[in-house]
């Protein structure tokens, strides 16, 4: 086994566990806005080096690789972005830790941190 | 600046379709460089999408800056998502805010809005003139100057030269 090879399924290896830890999050975070939170950046990083490992142990993939990571890149963010600004039109509630709404056309709650959230009616 | 956008637009398309296929035989390199002059022609002679990037000497070393800060952030944002999952009290202190930018063309915004979503626990959420709503994981101030600054104002250093 060649010495880049085995860089190559280390780095796979590492954005495997962000991927893990990505679906983690989503399990464990409370609302769907913390779930995209967590789903967009890990699975970002995650597919990154995922594929960026793949293209070290194969490296006449690397141009395809690459293309692919800019795609990625791009393309990830915008989904999510769409994603949450629907959940929060159609009305899907926030989680009850949540200490600041500024998109909500009510006036803001102020609340200083360590407060307790009123709940709205 | 019509041209811009048709040469952008080319060497865009040329670069992509170089790296998808991986070799450089006279074959591939003649029928990329015919399409890719005819697509650009065809498709970007009345599109304005790159007319107010900056291409000069600054503008591409802004360019390379922005993206050794981006990929910076990315990594710090992965390592605070991993903690917050991990650690079993869940640490978080949601909430949507509001920030402005100074940016004015759409190219700026749409990476700026990309960028957000990409940096610790923020998620752009919606944008609505110079103004972004932000899905922040661990609200620290919900005043619109100071989150404008702790969240917009180190891409925005960058993008303001490269987009204008």
């Amino acid at each position: 086994m060649e010495y880049i090879e085995i860089i190559g399924a280390v780095v796979t290896l590492i954005g495997t566990i962000f991927l893990f830890l990505g679906s983690l999050g989503l399990i464990r975070m409370p609302d769907v806005f913390n779930r995209i939170q967590t789903g967009t950046k890990a699975t970002t990083l995650g597919t990154m080096l995922t594929l960026l490992g793949i293209g070290l142990i194969h490296l006449d993939w690397a141009g395809k690789i690459i293309v692919l990571i800019i795609f990625v890149l791009v393309t990830n963010p915008v989904s999510s972005h769409v994603l949450a600004r629907a959940a929060h039109y159609i009305g899907i509630p926030l989680t009850s830790k949540t200490v600041v709404d500024k998109m909500a056309q009510k006036p803001a709650i102020t609340v200083k941190k360590g407060d307790k959230l009123k709940e709205e009616d | 600046m019509k041209f811009k956008n048709i040469i952008l637009s080319f060497i865009l398309l040329f670069v992509t379709w170089m790296l998808l296929n991986n070799k450089f035989d006279i074959q591939i390199v003649g029928v990329g460089l015919v399409v890719s002059l005819f697509v650009s022609f065809a498709v970007c002679s009345k599109c304005e999408i790159f007319s107010k990037v900056n291409v000069s000497p600054k503008g591409i070393i802004y360019f390379f800056l922005y993206f050794f800060v981006f990929m910076g952030e990315l990594i710090k944002s992965n390592l605070d998502v991993a903690r917050r999952v991990i650690a079993p009290s869940l640490p978080i202190n949601p909430g949507i805010v509001e920030v402005e930018t100074q940016l004015k063309t759409k190219i700026g915004r749409l990476v700026l809005a990309n960028s957000i979503t990409l940096t610790p626990g923020t998620l752009s959420m919606d944008i609505k003139d110079d103004k972004i709503f932000v899905h922040w994981i661990n609200v620290t101030d919900a005043d619109k100057e100071n989150a404008t600054k702790e969240i917009v104002a180190k891409f925005e250093k960058y993008l303001k030269v490269i987009y204008g």
